[in-house]
């Protein structure tokens, strides 16, 4: 348990979430005018739901276009295993052969990179993609690694202890004030 | 969890996570190319004092393709020829650095006691007539994914048929069966049953006639013929007439049912029916199983340190 008392803030609401979800679906539709080579990998747990949903938006975007979505467990790629618990989520579940195709990965929050380093690693595995774009909702900083996102929801500024938690109904920083309870 | 050396040491909880953490095992040896870099930098030794091909080559085929280095060490091709003690032996190969030793020994308790001499894990790849704990999971594996009922056999029976009393295998199962909700039934002559029952939660048949179109799951062993004598039986003809699976026998399991056996298979003797033949049989689907089970409970011990945490909050 924290010994210090928290201050918790909502960045972005309900509705913001769906907004930025339709901006980002956009952004997607126009950055690749060749649809079919694209694929949709959300990063287990905290990106699928948020592939998924970019998935049906851009389904209404272009109907025409029928899009791979796919799911990537990145727990037998990290490179923190001795200062992490081992979290094990779903399988990863990648529908086609990645080769050649522009894959975008989703995630829930970009933070340290080292998740998407892994995530990288783990796609290499499913073939080797011709370019892979980075779909983040949150941007929070505190880059330990050279990655950018290409689509963000929000960037936001960030203590390196705070605490970020986002979901289909919004996206919350939890601050530690560092007073003790 | 540091080591695994019987059954009797995980939880029940321990189980059903080790059996999910083998999905994902199974999912990565359907690659092209199966091998991830989870255990870069450890070394796990396989040391087996007793034969066994399958076993080690599963473990050894695991601990690979989560490119762990793997050391191979036979007792046949070893100073141990030369008088070399266990502990010697133990205390050489950890001194060359090891993560994780996976031991086969003809001694009930061996694992247990190379613990005292080592800091590496010991995982128990079959000790005497004690214990055989990964041979256990992957069955448990077998037949819950075989029945999609992925954390429980509950409602299930399980027949384990043949010579119960020497076999580390039936041992392990019955413990991890009953845990996760099977009822196990005890197909053997009474010489080849421990002296006694309490406390095992099972119950027994004297005969596999009497069992087989009822269970959903027939579990044949490994019967040696070298026991015959000892078990007081006339004849492998008279201990086939009652407990070998034969082509009629096996024309009366249920559609359902499977039919598992540890290996190898001893043809005509506790199984005269060609398992290619039964459409139950689940024998090869076992081995490929064991890898990925073998995979899950390295990764458990040497995935991680379970006790440090960082709370950074979402880790990306």
């Amino acid at each position: 348990m924290n010994s210090t008392s928290t201050v918790s803030s909502e960045i972005l609401g309900v509705t913001d979430v769906d907004k930025a979800l339709k901006r980002i679906a956009h952004e997607i539709v126009e950055r690749n005018p060749d649809l079919n080579d694209v694929v949709i990998v959300g990063m287990q747990t905290g990106g699928t739901w948020i592939a998924s949903r970019l998935h049906e938006n851009i389904a209404q975007i272009s109907p025409e276009v029928s899009v791979p979505l796919g799911a990537v467990d990145i727990s037998m790629y990290r490179d923190d295993f001795s200062l992490r618990p081992i979290v094990l989520s779903a399988p990863t579940d990648i529908p086609v052969d990645l080769t050649g195709r522009t894959v975008v990965l989703v995630d829930d929050v970009l933070f340290t990179g080292r998740t998407v380093r892994a995530a990288l690693e783990a796609l290499n595995d499913h073939g080797r993609p011709r370019a892979v774009q980075l779909a983040v909702m949150v941007d929070r900083g505190h880059r330990e690694l050279p990655i950018r996102p290409d689509y963000v929801g929000k960037n936001i500024p960030t203590h390196f202890s705070d605490e970020v938690s986002v979901g289909p109904v919004g996206v919350t920083v939890v601050a530690a004030t560092g007073e003790p309870l | 969890m540091k080591h695994l050396l019987s059954t009797r040491d995980l939880s029940t909880e321990e189980i059903v996570s080790i059996l999910a953490m083998a999905d994902h095992m199974a999912e990565i040896n359907a690659r092209a190319v199966p091998k991830v870099p989870a255990l870069r930098g450890r070394t796990v030794a396989s040391v087996f004092f007793e034969d066994s091909t399958r076993t080690r080559l599963s473990f050894e085929t695991a601990a690979t393709r989560l490119s762990a280095e793997v050391m191979t060490f036979t007792a046949s091709s070893s100073s141990v020829n030369k008088g070399e003690s266990l502990r010697d032996t133990i205390e050489t190969l950890s001194a060359m650095g090891v993560d994780a030793f996976v031991i086969r020994h003809k001694s009930s308790g061996a694992p247990q006691q190379i613990t005292q001499w080592t800091e590496a894990s010991v995982i128990n790849a079959g000790d005497g007539w004690h214990q055989h704990p990964t041979q256990a999971l992957l069955d448990a594996y077998t037949i819950t994914r075989n029945f999609k009922e992925l954390n429980s056999m509950q409602g299930r029976t399980v027949a384990i048929v043949g010579d119960i009393k020497h076999s580390r295998v039936a041992r392990s199962d019955i413990d991890v069966f009953t845990r996760l909700g099977a009822k196990v039934v005890l197909v053997a002559p009474a010489a080849f049953l421990p002296s006694s029952l309490e406390g095992w939660g099972v119950t027994t048949a004297e005969s596999l006639d009497e069992v087989i179109d009822v269970v959903d799951v027939v579990y044949m062993l490994r019967i040696q013929r070298e026991r015959m004598d000892a078990a007081q039986m006339p004849s492998l003809r008279e201990y086939g007439s009652l407990f070998a699976l034969t082509p009629e026998r096996a024309a009366r399991m249920q559609d359902h049912a499977l039919l598992l056996h540890p290996g190898p298979i001893n043809r005509g003797v506790e199984m005269v029916v060609d398992p290619s033949m039964v459409p139950g049989s689940r024998i090869l689907q076992q081995v490929t199983n064991g890898i990925s089970i073998r995979m899950a409970v390295l990764f458990s011990l040497l995935g991680g340190d379970a006790t440090t945490t960082l709370s950074n909050g979402a880790e990306s």
